[in-house]
């Protein structure tokens, strides 16, 4: 808190995510309860639990049973993250800490959807009357929603981010928005828009004279990492497309009430926008934590869509946690992995492992011209934790990021 | 949409089989105790704004929840509400204690075999 720190205050000493009531509100944020408050906070302290005083016991079992043991049975050391996984899989550190991380993601998808279905109706209410006839919304109710989103619901979400329980339903946007706070623990910042700020950070400092008009945002969800971007590049047009209609609708009305105009909704495939964008009509293509809930094919997809839908000298960005390179300790690569497995995120595992610089040549970008950078949420710190400074490892949460880019 | 649907819907499973990483019945009460810990903390923090509330607004003074002494009848009442607590939360251990002590103990399903050839 802002507030002086005094020595031997609990404020003085404290460390870990803020109150959930520090969030950001706008015109179609769910109301929460006292106890509905509550329970995201302990949620988010049971996950900064986790990660800081669990994970050091589960990397310290690996490190005196898990990989000589491995090692006596097998005459080898252990190889390949998988082996590592399957090689934790018998061991009851890791066992627990997965079974309590799995146990919170649930109970936070419960918590979560319990406060907006109790006021849904009203939410709607709410939602529509910000949105109505506002032709930045654009929705296409026959649109297929792809097996790699609808076979599994991405981090134990119901009904992922498509699915609609009633007409000109927010439910799935609001759930999204609301408690995400519960895994990112604050460190996305008062709106869950440090990924955004961090990528304009990276871009006006290692681009300093780009200037553009026409952004394209795949796969933007509700806008939260979108939104940054519209706000610094005020005479550009912000355009951002998803597949699921609840988050899209929910994205304009948070973006009105937030009083950010200059984006617009589209829900459609990143795979093809052919008949709906023409060829080099944009000047900035963005992913932020996109890639990774795709597949092979969508991504191979997707990256020869950013490419046709470039102009020559623009630019894409994708945001996303560090691949699994080979100097990456197998501990480490095994723990990221744990989401692939246990979360309902099928293609991180193998996404991480994919050589995106072969990728993005294949889609046609010059492997000379590709990018690379780092980046970390960028959030007001008087409030909310520093990834920069924050040592502890919530693998594959943590707001660090890998940059993969190219100009086109 | 009815209370119930909404019930059903905040606690819809997410598509995707749920995996298990301990025996499964170990893995079921672990998840309600979680809930449970989960619960008491919000019961906790609501305690605490209450306590906070009421100071405030001068109704409490501190300290005075740390000084409390109940009289001997609040305290009689508060212990035994202890107890009680207690004993129904663990039940399940009483019972099966009770059921070590006994030889003659039958099963209701092994009663009503013996009901079915006592007929014939
Ligand atoms: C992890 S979320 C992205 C988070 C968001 N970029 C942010 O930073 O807040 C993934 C999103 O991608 C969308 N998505 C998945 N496949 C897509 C596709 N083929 N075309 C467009 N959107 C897609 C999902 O609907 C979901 O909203």
């Amino acid at each position: 808190m802002a507030e002086t720190k005094r020595p031997n205050s609990p404020a003085a000493s404290y460390d870990g995510p803020p109150d959930y009531r520090v969030i950001g509100r706008h015109g179609v944020f769910p109301q929460t309860s006292h106890d509905e408050i509550e329970r995201i906070n302990f949620l988010a302290q049971m996950n900064r639990h986790l990660a800081a005083r669990v994970v050091p016991g589960v990397k310290a079992a690996y490190d005196a049973r898990v990989a000589p043991g491995f090692a006596a049975a097998h005459g080898r050391p252990i190889a390949t993250r998988h082996e590592a996984r399957k090689a934790m899989l018998e061991d009851p550190a890791f066992c627990t800490w997965s079974a309590l991380r799995r146990m919170t993601m649930e109970q936070r998808q419960q918590a979560g959807r319990w406060t907006v279905i109790r006021q849904r109706e009203e939410l709607n209410e709410r939602g529509k009357a910000l949105i109505e006839g506002d032709d930045r919304l654009v929705l296409n109710p026959a649109l297929a929603i792809p097996r790699y989103v609808s076979a599994v619901d991405h981090h134990c979400m119901p009904g992922s981010y498509h699915r609609e329980y009633a007409p000109d339903d927010f439910t799935n946007g609001a759930n999204y928005d609301h408690a995400g706070f519960v895994t990112t623990g604050g460190l996305l910042g008062k709106y869950s828009d440090g990924g955004g700020h961090a990528v304009v950070q990276w871009v006006k400092k290692n681009l300093p004279d780009f200037a553009p008009k026409k952004i394209l945002e795949f796969g933007g969800t509700v806008g939260h990492s979108s939104l940054p971007l519209a706000a610094a590049f005020p005479d550009a047009e912000l355009t951002i497309v998803d597949l699921g209609a609840p988050v899209l609708r929910y994205g304009l009305a948070r973006a009105k009430s937030l009083g950010i105009n200059n984006v617009r909704f589209v829900q459609a495939s990143a795979e093809d926008l052919t008949g709906i964008f023409e060829d080099g009509s944009f000047d900035w293509v963005q992913t932020t934590m996109f890639l990774h809930e795709l597949s092979t094919r969508a991504l191979r997809n997707i990256f020869a869509e950013s490419h046709r839908l470039l102009r020559p000298g623009g630019i894409v960005l994708h945001v996303e946690q560090p691949q699994y390179a080979p100097d990456m300790p197998l501990f480490e690569q095994a723990m990221r992995d744990w989401d692939a497995f246990y979360n309902n995120e099928p293609f991180w595992s193998r996404m991480h492992e994919m050589d995106l610089d072969a990728e993005m040549e294949r889609a046609g970008f010059d492997r000379a011209k590709i990018i690379h950078g780092g980046v970390y949420g960028v959030v007001d710190r008087e409030i909310f934790p520093d990834a920069a400074e924050d040592n502890t490892e919530d693998y594959g949460r943590k707001a660090a990021w890998h940059v993969i880019g190219a100009v086109a | 949409m009815s209370f119930n649907d909404a019930l059903n819907e905040a606690g819809a499973k997410p598509a995707g089989k749920r995996p298990y990483f301990l025996d499964p019945q170990v893995e079921r009460v672990l998840a309600i105790t979680m809930s449970l810990m989960q619960e008491l903390a919000v019961a906790h923090q609501r305690a605490d704004t209450l306590e906070r509330l009421l100071k405030a607004k001068g109704v409490l003074v501190e300290g005075e929840i740390d000084t409390f002494a109940p009289d001997a009848s609040a305290s009689a009442e508060r212990q035994m509400w202890n107890q009680e607590y207690i004993a129904r939360i663990l039940r399940i251990v009483q019972q099966e204690n009770e059921a070590a002590t006994l030889s003659d103990d039958v099963a209701s399903g092994e009663m009503a075999d013996d009901m079915v050839r006592d007929a014939g």
